[in-house]
């Protein structure tokens, strides 16, 4: 195990941040996917001039506020989260954070504030093209915020365009354009905004069938399913596109995570990929024995994994036990202990530089930092591997698989479900068939709770997966966390589970009524 | 003192801003309502209970300047788990 202070107090801190971020991803997938579906409905409106589509726009718009309203300033906790129970985490991360964030801010502020209250109050009151405008910005500055905040999450998954001050012990940033265009922000952002349109194409189709299966605005329900379905399979074909392309990226920047996902502990060539399996319960243990078969069953797609990740089925894909021992050489991959012995290698340096400065050595001290922080190579060579050095043993850098693995297939499973839902509803709006189809009408609804699910679950793939580390290769959470009582992380995690909940509640509340009273005549 | 043309528009033109917001709120539906007393009170709580009483920044508050706060963050990175100094 990774040595702390006290595990506790790190494993609640975890368990707050993950809460507040699990409740947070409730609102906002809705709001980036609904925002782009009302803007469709206005553009139809002001096409055509026809009162229905105006209605229809209406009615999804009042859903769309709800949301918004009650998730609006949910993420804010985060930062607070980051300042008080991770202080080593936000100092050392430096001013990284300090424009992604700004840029996110000023943006929510000036674009979606400000044509938010335009979309609400500017019917009748504003032209129509420039209601439809605003709509269309707002839809435009949700998902330009989510980029900023994706940037922020993926520079954490791997960072670049920074360098280490042993000065001020902060990371700073010496290349924006390498922070924004990090391939994997650039995954993770296409990624996810598809995501988010997909949810929210799922919501509309499943209040669509509920108001079928009740009889009533059976226009509007067929039109908002239409629509919805169509925006939904190029969605759903569009997040399994970019799931592919993210999960190649992975396979470079964070493999102990990628071969977690398919629960892969001896790489191989002509790798399989899993498509349904069940692990072994002692699944964690495996790793310490012998090669061994850690699944119960699984379905396996032959060859698959490797052509997937490198092109062809001859690509070897390496496994955890490899990654730990041997690496992966084609890729450039060093083997953890490797890692584990060079980063011990940066902390001693870094350590020399402190006592130095300690002692007021100044000659020392600028000997070392002339010699090693002034040098590409030893960034390059050592210190991305920092976080490394307070691992024990080359175990500590794997995350927990089988949670990890459960996740990735269960949002891998849904997606592909999505991608059937959508087209079957597509064909049967075309067929006018889907009023007679209660069953198939009952699937949307269901497909409303398992897309929340879907969706969630990929984001605990991205956090879990990534663990021990809250800086990928230069910090562990264990090392990030402050030195507070467990006993106020604690307070605060039943407070946010109270706040939270109650929120999830009056907007589900509100919304079931509204859905209820159904569009304005 | 006479008013420039200029400051007429300008006038004019926060004056229109604010009855589109006062209407707006006048206006305003039954669930626009009922979000807008959520929103004040998540609010509150938020920024006036949580963050005064609960999520005081650590370094802020233990830590008088930059140096020090640097300095803190600096033994924490080289001697938590020195198993190999």
């Amino acid at each position: 195990m990774i040595e702390t202070a006290d595990l506790s107090l790190v494993d609640w801190s975890r368990a707050q941040f993950a809460l507040t971020a699990i409740y947070h991803w409730l609102f906002v997938p809705l709001t980036l996917g609904l925002s782009f579906i009302v803007a469709m409905m206005e553009t139809i409106y002001v096409k055509t001039g026809r009162e229905e589509w105006k209605r229809m726009t209406r009615f999804w718009m009042t859903l769309f506020g709800i949301n918004f309203a009650i998730g609006v300033a949910t993420g804010i906790i985060l930062e607070f989260e980051f300042g008080t129970n991770f202080s080593n985490y936000s100092w050392f991360v430096g001013d990284i954070f300090g424009a992604p964030l700004a840029i996110e801010g000023i943006l929510a502020f000036f674009l979606e504030s400000t044509f938010v209250a335009v979309m609400f109050f500017g019917w009748n009151k504003v032209s129509r093209k420039f209601h439809l405008a605003s709509t269309w910005l707002v839809a435009i500055g949700a998902n330009l915020s989510a980029l900023w905040i994706l940037v922020a999450n993926a520079w954490m998954q791997n960072p670049v365009g920074i360098i280490f001050n042993p000065e001020t012990a902060r990371n700073e940033m010496i290349n924006f354009w390498a922070v924004l265009f990090n391939p994997v922000a650039v995954d993770k952002f296409i990624h996810t905004i598809f995501s988010g349109f997909l949810l929210a194409s799922v919501f509309v189709m499943g209040v669509s069938a509920w108001m079928l299966l009740k009889k009533r605005e059976e226009w509007l329900a067929k039109r908002s399913i239409l629509i919805s379905a169509i925006f939904g399979l190029l969605s759903s074909l569009m997040v399994a596109f970019t799931g592919d392309t993210s999960a190649r990226t992975l396979a470079k920047v964070q493999p102990v995570k990628f071969a977690a996902m398919e629960a892969l502990y001896t790489g191989s060539k002509d790798a399989g990929l899993v498509a349904f399996g069940v692990l072994k319960k002692s699944d964690q243990m495996i790793l310490t024995e012998k090669p061994a078969n850690n699944f119960v069953m699984k379905i396996q797609i032959p060859g698959l994994l490797s052509l997937m990740t490198g092109g062809s089925t001859d690509v070897y894909v390496p496994g955890i036990r490899d990654l730990l021992t041997r690496g992966d050489e084609r890729r450039g991959i060093l083997p953890v202990v490797v890692m584990m012995e060079r980063g011990r290698f940066a902390r001693t340096v870094l350590n020399d530089y402190k006592r130095a400065r300690l002692l007021n050595d100044r000659e020392q001290a600028d000997i070392i930092r002339n010699e090693y922080f002034s040098n590409k190579e030893f960034f390059d060579r050592y210190f991305r591997y920092f976080g490394y050095s307070f691992l024990n043993s080359p175990e500590d850098a794997v995350p927990n698989v089988p949670v990890t693995f459960y996740s990735f297939h269960l949002m891998v499973l849904l997606g592909f479900f999505f991608i059937l839902v959508c087209a079957l509803l597509l064909i049967m709006v075309f067929r006018d068939t889907l009023a007679k189809r209660k069953w198939f009408l009952w699937i949307a609804i269901i497909s409303v709770p398992l897309v929340y699910i879907a969706s969630e679950a990929g984001w605990v793939v991205a956090e879990m997966g990534r663990q021990p580390w809250i800086i990928q290769n230069l910090m562990p959470v264990s090392i990030s966390v402050s030195k507070i009582g467990t006993g106020a992380v604690i307070t605060t995690f039943i407070l946010f589970a109270i706040i939270f909940t109650s929120l999830l509640a009056a907007e589900v509340s509100i919304m079931v009524k509204q859905i209820k009273t159904g569009p304005k005549h | 003192m006479l008013m420039k043309p200029s400051d007429n528009k300008r006038s004019n033109f926060a004056g229109k801003v604010f009855r589109f917001y006062y209407d707006g709120f006048k206006n305003m539906s039954w669930w626009g309502k009922r979000v807008w007393i959520i929103i004040i009170i998540k609010l509150f709580i938020i920024f006036a209970v949580l963050r005064i009483f609960f999520f005081h920044d650590f370094l802020k508050k233990n830590y008088d300047n930059d140096k020090q706060r640097s300095e803190y963050v600096l033994d924490q990175i080289t001697n938590t788990s020195v198993a190999d100094d």
